[in-house]
């Protein structure tokens, strides 16, 4: 039976209930049950041909932004990370011990934003992410997942959205917003359960909790937009989605139908969702997948088309341009995800007077190290995940350098992570989502 | 000598084949099965036109931005893979022995470009070698396999070179020349040599998630 790495000084194990609890739980013989039905039922051939055709080149290291933040250190490099999880999963043919299982849950849950940087950088296209997230999907099963995550897993089970938000709670969270945003136009509407909308607007379980000044937002960018619009009053209304993240695919195909669903009910022609790029994913590639839908069953656009088609069909108009030199942060799940970089650009030089572009950026950026699901792993790994993305501050300090203030982040998980890395690398600069810049210069109807 | 000649130069050539063509016939085949029974999406994302795209883009030398970070390693990989198919597939000697036995040939390289190549490969070999031991990434992922793989690859052009310039024993290095490339083409199909047969199904396939899914390059 593979003990799993005995002593590790350069990577001391972190303490995590959920990681733990779970490990004291296993036996070697329930792993290896667990693993030879996961791997006869759950795999195929991009798993069995990925492990067999690496050819352990290490081209892919430069790809990672933990393996370059933790000096070159080989463990963060993509294959190294296969090689210490599945690649002796399969080596020692599912007999390794529990305490090896909690390695790995650390590994695939921890340092790696499944951010696919890595699939554009190996030379077979061989996809870690889809590795890691495998990885992931073996460990719920086995019940090895940190707990924070595990906590927003559940909430989804109990409510269909990930911050327990209770349904009154949402519908008062709304109109607290539609209260607030009268403050701008005095008739303003945030339209709920309107059968037959041109858009059903969907949001984050975070936006209404943290940031429900974002609804306000949106609601005071699609009135002056004059758009036909509604949001859900029920369940369905978060496109939110940690199931994806924790291997919980069951769920997280309760959750696609469920917000599609929504939709159908409501009628709607096509989803816009807000500044979310997990969500994207959850909605665009992996949810949808798991229930069966090639393509989103209903068409759905992530807020910077939206905003870019409002600007390109004149429906929105500036009273002036935002002053500060602005930086763009790429979010993977949207530029590697869905080509959106060049949409981002667009809606930023319509509404910023100066961009000062980072480098490697569009589908090269380097990750927040937030994404997939890390910063969701909670305080316990966040010095880990701050450290592990020391080529995201080196980036921003240049820009800052030449000049750029702000931080245009078009995602939710990008906000948290680049917000942790500023603070730690003191480089006092602020952040913002394009609706945030977009609802300081748009003319609003009044 | 006579008989271990006859041997290796007759019936395991045919075994050899078989087993390389064969092999990869078979892998391929139940990797498509599976596929087809366990990765569904592959064949609803597979995209020919992108799959080509993806494809190109990293067999043309420095299309891609990792082959333009690593330029000694793309140039090399290149000269590798380049000299590894032309040497033996235009070889004089090669092709004399099979015009002898099918009466059937094709065009063939001068005994001394050959000769080069032969070096360049045996270069090459040395070189991921080195690169084997000295990159701390590369180290770690490295196993015994991959150096017997290396050697696997190497030893029919060292035997070849030596056999050519008859520096020692020539009838047992040409035992050993036939020898060794028997063994690296059976090996093709059942060991990570595999890439070859897999590069334009995995590249083809992250090409079309990239390209008509993702809407993004994936080089
Ligand atoms: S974090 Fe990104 S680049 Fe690093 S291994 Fe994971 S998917 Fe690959
Ligand atoms: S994943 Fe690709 S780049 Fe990385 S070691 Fe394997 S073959 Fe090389």
């Amino acid at each position: 039976m593979y003990e799993g790495i005995v002593e590790d000084t350069q990577k001391a194990a972190i303490a995590d209930l959920g990681i733990d609890k779970g490990v004291e739980a296993l036996t070697p013989e329930k792993i290896e049950t667990v693993i030879t039905s996961f791997l006869e039922s759950e795999t195929g051939a991009r798993f069995k041909t990925y492990a067999d055709i690496c050819v352990h080149c290490g081209l892919c290291s430069d790809a990672c932004h933990y393996f370059l933040s933790n000096d070159r250190n080989p463990k963060f490099s993509p294959a190294g990370k296969v090689k210490q999880t599945i690649g002796e999963i399969l080596k020692h043919k599912g007999k390794v011990s529990p305490k090896f299982i909690g390695q790995t849950a650390e590994i695939a849950f921890t340092e790696c934003n499944v951010c696919k940087r890595c699939a554009m950088y190996c030379p077979f296209g061989i996809d870690v992410a889809y590795l890691m997230l495998t990885m992931r999907r073996l460990c719920h099963k086995l019940g090895v997942v940190p707990q924070y995550i595990q906590d927003t897993a559940h909430s989804h089970s109990a409510t269909f959205n990930q911050m327990w938000v209770k349904e009154d709670e949402w519908i008062d969270s709304l109109q607290w917003q539609e209260d607030e945003a009268r403050g701008d136009i005095s008739n303003l509407r945030i339209p709920l359960e309107k059968e037959g909308s041109d858009i059903m607007y969907s949001v984050i379980g975070p936006e209404p909790k943290f940031r429900a000044q974002l609804i306000y937002q949106a609601a005071v960018i699609m009135e002056t937009a004059g758009m036909n619009w509604t949001m859900p009053a029920t369940p369905g209304w978060d496109n939110s989605d940690m199931c994806m993240y924790t291997g919980d695919s069951e769920m997280m195909g309760r959750l696609k139908r469920s917000h599609f669903e929504t939709a159908a009910r409501l009628k709607v022609k096509r989803i816009v969702m807000g500044e979310c790029g997990h969500a994207f994913r959850s909605v665009y590639d992996m949810g949808n997948r798991w229930v069966g839908w090639k393509m989103p069953p209903i068409p759905v656009i992530h807020a910077i088309e939206f905003y870019d088609e409002l600007f390109q069909k004149g429906k929105i108009k500036v009273t002036h341009k935002f002053e500060e030199p602005v930086t763009i942060h790429d979010p993977c799940n949207i530029v590697r995800g869905r080509g959106l970089h060049e949409k981002i650009r667009n809606v930023v030089h319509r509404t910023c007077s100066s961009l000062i572009e980072m480098y490697p950026n569009r589908e090269h950026n380097y990750c927040c190290a937030a994404g997939g699901g890390v910063i969701n792993c909670g305080p316990p790994f966040k010095a880990k995940r701050v450290e592990g993305d020391r080529v995201k501050a080196d980036q921003l300090r240049e820009a800052k350098s030449k000049g750029a203030k702000v931080v245009v982040a078009p995602c939710h998980n990008c906000h948290g992570g680049l917000e942790d890395i500023i603070h730690h690398y003191k480089l006092d600069m602020k952040l913002k989502f394009l609706g945030d810049i977009i609802y300081e210069v748009m003319e609003k109807t009044t | 000598m006579h008989h271990i000649y006859d041997f290796v130069s007759g019936p395991l050539v045919w075994l050899s084949f078989i087993i390389f063509i064969g092999g990869s016939i078979y892998r391929i085949a139940t990797m498509a099965m599976l596929a087809k029974k366990k990765d569904g999406v592959v064949y609803d994302y597979m995209d020919s036109s992108y799959a080509l795209r993806s494809i190109l883009h990293w067999i043309i030398p420095f299309g891609s931005e990792n082959m333009k970070k690593h330029p000694v390693m793309t140039v090399v990989t290149y000269v590798f893979h380049i000299s590894l198919m032309i040497a033996p597939l235009f070889l004089f000697a090669h092709i004399a022995l099979i015009k002898e036995s099918w009466d059937i040939s094709w065009g063939y390289i001068s005994d001394s470009t050959a000769d080069i190549m032969t070096m360049l490969v045996i270069a090459s070999c040395v070189f991921f070698m080195l690169r084997r031991i000295k990159l701390p990434e590369v180290r770690y992922l490295t196993d015994t396999s991959d150096y017997i793989l290396l050697a696997i690859v190497a030893a029919p052009f060292v035997t070849g070179f030596l056999a050519y310039h008859q520096w020692m024993g020539y009838k047992l290095m040409v035992i050993l020349h036939i020898l060794s490339g028997e063994v690296m083409l059976a090996a093709i199909p059942f060991t990570r040599l595999s890439h070859v047969l897999f590069f334009p199904f995995t590249r083809g396939y992250i090409g079309s998630e990239f390209g008509a899914v993702r809407h993004a390059r994936d080089w």
